[in-house]
């Protein structure tokens, strides 16, 4: 009887939360989560929200293709067949070319994310880039690479089992999973054996023979050297009989795609990187199973997984508080963000994300950026902590970078002193309006300031009476900063 | 006796009966330091260590190859590259030992995988999230009085020591380390374990900070160059007051494509004067007999030039190791260019993870089984 009763209040209890609004902690948490760490202003727009409305609102805004126009060379294509006919010094210039390409698409992501209207379009465009990894280190055409962002943004938020059948098709991919050298009598394993242990089943859930099996009925897929699009070669696909995971018959490659959507795994291992994504870096092995079966019986609907975790008690739950560790683009986009500093050419901030250890369009292998701890050692704490230091000590900075800028290196090539220039051009633009900033507090104290800086109280407490521009450097010293 | 006196008396005599001798010399196995120089790019180990009877060579590099006369010899078949000529002495003192045909099995070419491999002791096949001396650490803790497990001078990346159990601290000069470490705060109660994870590392930087600060002068000349100044702060680091157990330094530029004459020449120059630079540096410390320098690189390059006047990116290569304790000479197997891979490529004749079995056992005198995943063979290269 009494645990009727308790049953009934704590029901009640909970039902009462999923109709209450939000409130401020609670939408902070769920937009720092899902995109970036917001301003004041976003916390409070979503405060007033349900759990349901936030939800909603989040997936409503995302799912659309990126509003910063490409850079003018993404939408060709150049054949690596131009490169056969080179000299040596011709064929340098090319490939120092690639390496611009490549940063240059590098700063049209990183500009969407401090731009866009909708942070989780970008969380989920990253979080796929990690999860369908390609490198552009490998595949060596940023205009593949770009290509490939296009389609991983055009699926984000719609069917996963779609997302797989064009993932394995695209070019970048072709490429990087060595599927253009998959032929009849000569297999290459690789996409095989990548797209059952890290895109659907995880390692454990098949045998060595269904990958030599899958491999087989991959066979023939490739791309045209010419436009850089996906082909079929007849010629060099295996047609005999083939057995994947006890299914036996002349499989092709989107035979062997359905069969991997077919097993409940599938479901678990996507459901799980999402949690890991946005929950928390230990798995609730209930709340997982539920939710997976929720995005099988959907039929892979993302949007459908999204919102079941994103409601979810565990989402919310205390312990699950400033529990992750921010990401190099976390760190710099959030605090850009979060601040809104003026920014002109983002090439400094594309430069401390790699030094932090996450060059877009590179992972460093197919597992792709490992996370979670793994950001954090001496050197990219440092790094994190020194580019924090100097962003809110711009002005003070600025006498300095302009003697910098005369102070050439002489050993130093044109092309370094070149970059060198563009860097501390770049750095003499940002800009954080500290007053206006703090302008939005007005009337309330210090703690209002930390509940939007950081996920939890700080480990080093402020010292009282602290000016509030140094109260705002030591809010983004302390080490709870790290953390979402 | 009383009671307690009787306790302690067994306590004792069961500790020393229970723990063999070996496991007390282990303690003190990190008093033996580990210097590695990674050579970026690839370094050519044809060119380095030259096989200069060999006709195949000559016929593989018509335009590349060292000739005959210009090799110094260091035995009836094998010889340096002359700009390797500082060596020459450490090389006569049976100080250096150079080991040919390093590699592993299935290589691959890409720089990025290969030093992966390198720097994680994995398979080609598998991805490793640790790196082989972040084993060896967590297997054989080295003491806590240590500013750090390792230091590493002049590359963001942690290479081998990479995977959070390590207390490994990067830094391109100790000056430039000890200003940015006064950001870093000694730790506090941690509230979850990403919190742990990041107030760990922090109180990592204030210790290895409090122990690296140094202000030897040493009489050793450093070269002037980016290697040179690695190898000075290197030697800065190992003369603290507090000790580590490893130092690794690299030099850039290996990747020589095209123009590989004049390039490779310079690079070898560099390292060549930097090594004797760090073995005077060390005699100065009376620590060259407690020290091993190790080289390596994700591979060597192809056998075949190319077109260019260079090379491309290949397989197996030769290896130094130097130190007062080495016992000098040539390792390995000679490379043999008649038998090359499908690829043109060398079969390799060591295993890299043996002469990381090397330094585990035959310099740490640690188990090397948990951090190489597996038994590999040390080569007898230590002198006791």
């Amino acid at each position: 009887m009494v645990r009727l009763v308790l049953l009934a209040v704590l029901g009640c209890s909970s039902a009462l939360a999923a109709g209450a609004p939000l409130g401020f902690d609670d939408a902070r948490h769920l937009l720092n989560r899902t995109g970036f760490s917001a301003t004041p202003a976003e916390i409070d727009a979503y405060a007033v929200l349900t759990r349901e409305q936030a939800v909603d609102r989040l997936l409503a805004g995302a799912g659309r293709p990126a509003a910063t126009p490409p850079p003018a060379w993404a939408a060709g294509f150049e054949s690596p067949r131009r490169l056969r006919g080179m000299s040596a010094e011709e064929r340098k210039l090319a490939v120092r070319e690639i390496f611009q390409q490549g940063f240059e698409l590098q700063s049209w992501w990183l500009t969407e994310m401090l731009t866009t209207a909708s942070p989780l379009n970008e969380k989920m465009t990253l979080f796929w880039h990690n999860h369908f990894v390609s490198s552009v280190r490998k595949v060596r055409s940023p205009q593949l690479m770009y290509r490939q962002n296009v389609l991983l943004r055009q699926h984000a938020f719609g069917n996963f089992g779609e997302m797989l059948r064009v993932v394995a098709r695209d070019p970048a991919m072709v490429v990087y999973l060595d599927s253009a050298s998959n032929r009849k009598g000569q297999p290459n394993e690789n996409f095989a054996r990548e797209v059952m242990e890290l895109f659907t089943l995880g390692e454990g859930n098949y045998t060595e023979r269904d990958i030599k099996e899958a491999a087989r009925a991959f066979t023939g897929w490739s791309i045209n050297i010419d436009t850089g699009d996906f082909m079929f070669r007849p010629m060099l696909h295996d047609d005999g009989t083939k057995t994947v995971l006890g299914r036996t018959g002349n499989l092709d490659g989107d035979a062997v795609l359905e069969l991997l959507l077919a097993q409940p795994q599938t479901a678990q291992l996507i459901v799980t990187k999402l949690w890991r994504e946005f929950v928390s870096l230990q798995p609730d092995s209930a709340e997982v199973r539920r939710i997976a079966d929720l995005f099988r019986a959907s039929r892979y609907d993302i949007r459908a997984a999204l919102r079941a975790l994103l409601v979810s008690d565990a989402f919310y739950a205390s312990h699950n508080r400033a529990a992750l560790i921010k990401s190099p683009v976390d760190i710099v986009v959030g605090t850009l963000r979060q601040f809104q500093f003026t920014t002109g050419d983002v090439m400094p901030f594309v430069v401390t994300t790699s030094q932090l250890g996450q060059v877009l369009f590179a992972p460093p292998n197919v597992k792709g950026w490992a996370g979670g701890e793994a950001w954090i050692n001496s050197t990219t704490l440092l790094a994190r902590k020194t580019f924090l230091e100097r962003l809110f000590r711009t002005e003070e900075l600025r006498p300095m970078l302009a003697a910098a800028m005369d102070g050439a290196n002489p050993m130093a090539t044109a092309r370094q002193q070149e970059n060198r220039e563009r860097f501390i051009r770049a750095m003499m633009e940002v800009q954080f309006d500290g007053a206006r900033w703090l302008g939005q507090f007005d009337g309330r104290g210090p703690e209002a300031i930390e509940r939007v800086v950081l996920a939890a109280a700080p480990v080093n407490e402020p010292l009282p009476g602290l000016d509030r521009m140094d109260f705002i450097r030591q809010l983004t010293q302390d080490p709870v900063y790290q953390l979402k | 006796m009383d009671r307690r006196d009787f306790l302690g008396a067994v306590g004792a005599a069961t500790v020393t009966a229970i723990l063999p001798p070996a496991a007390f010399a282990q303690r003190s196995s990190y008093d033996r330091l580990l210097i590695l120089v990674e050579l970026k790019g690839g370094n050519d180990g044809l060119n380095t260590v030259v096989p200069y009877t060999d006709s195949a060579y000559y016929t593989l590099r018509p335009r590349l190859a060292i000739a005959r006369d210009a090799a110094l010899q260091l035995d009836q078949r094998a010889g340096l590259h002359p700009a390797l000529e500082p060596l020459m002495g450490i090389w006569k003192g049976r100080e250096l030992a150079i080991v040919e045909g390093v590699g592993y099995p299935d290589p691959n070419l890409s720089h990025f995988r290969s030093i992966e491999i390198w720097d994680t002791g994995s398979k080609s096949s598998e991805y490793l999230v640790e790196g082989w001396l972040t084993r060896a650490f967590a297997a054989t803790p080295t003491p806590k009085s240590f500013a750090a497990d390792a230091v590493i001078v002049g590359s963001a990346e942690l290479g081998p020591f990479v995977g959070g159990g390590a207390r490994a601290i990067a830094l391109t000069n100790t000056q430039q380390f000890l200003r940015q470490a006064r950001l870093a705060t000694p730790a506090a109660a941690a509230r979850n374990t990403a919190l742990g994870h990041v107030l760990r590392v922090e109180q990592d930087i204030v210790q290895a900070a409090a122990g690296l600060a140094s202000d030897r002068v040493f009489a050793t000349e450093f070269p002037r160059t980016p290697f040179g100044n690695a190898v000075r702060t290197a030697a800065q680091v190992v003369s603290s007051r507090s000790g580590v157990a490893a130092v690794k330094v690299s030099l850039n530029g290996f990747d020589t494509h095209s123009g590989q004459p004049a390039i490779h020449a310079r690079l070898l120059k560099d390292l060549a004067e930097g090594l004797v630079a760090l073995r005077l540096a060390l005699v100065e410390l009376g620590r060259w007999d407690s020290t091993l320098v190790m080289t390596y690189a994700e591979f060597g390059r192809r056998p075949r030039e190319n077109g260019s006047n260079g090379t491309d990116h290949g397989t197996a290569s030769a290896q130094f190791l130097l130190g007062g304790k080495v016992k000098g000479g040539l390792y390995g197997q000679p490379p043999a260019l008649t038998r090359l891979d499908g690829g043109g490529n060398l079969l390799y004749a060591v295993d890299f993870r043996d002469l990381y079995a090397t330094v585990l056992e035959g310099w740490w005198s640690a188990d090397s089984a948990r951090a190489l995943r597996g038994r590999f063979a040390p080569l007898d290269l230590i002198r006791a």
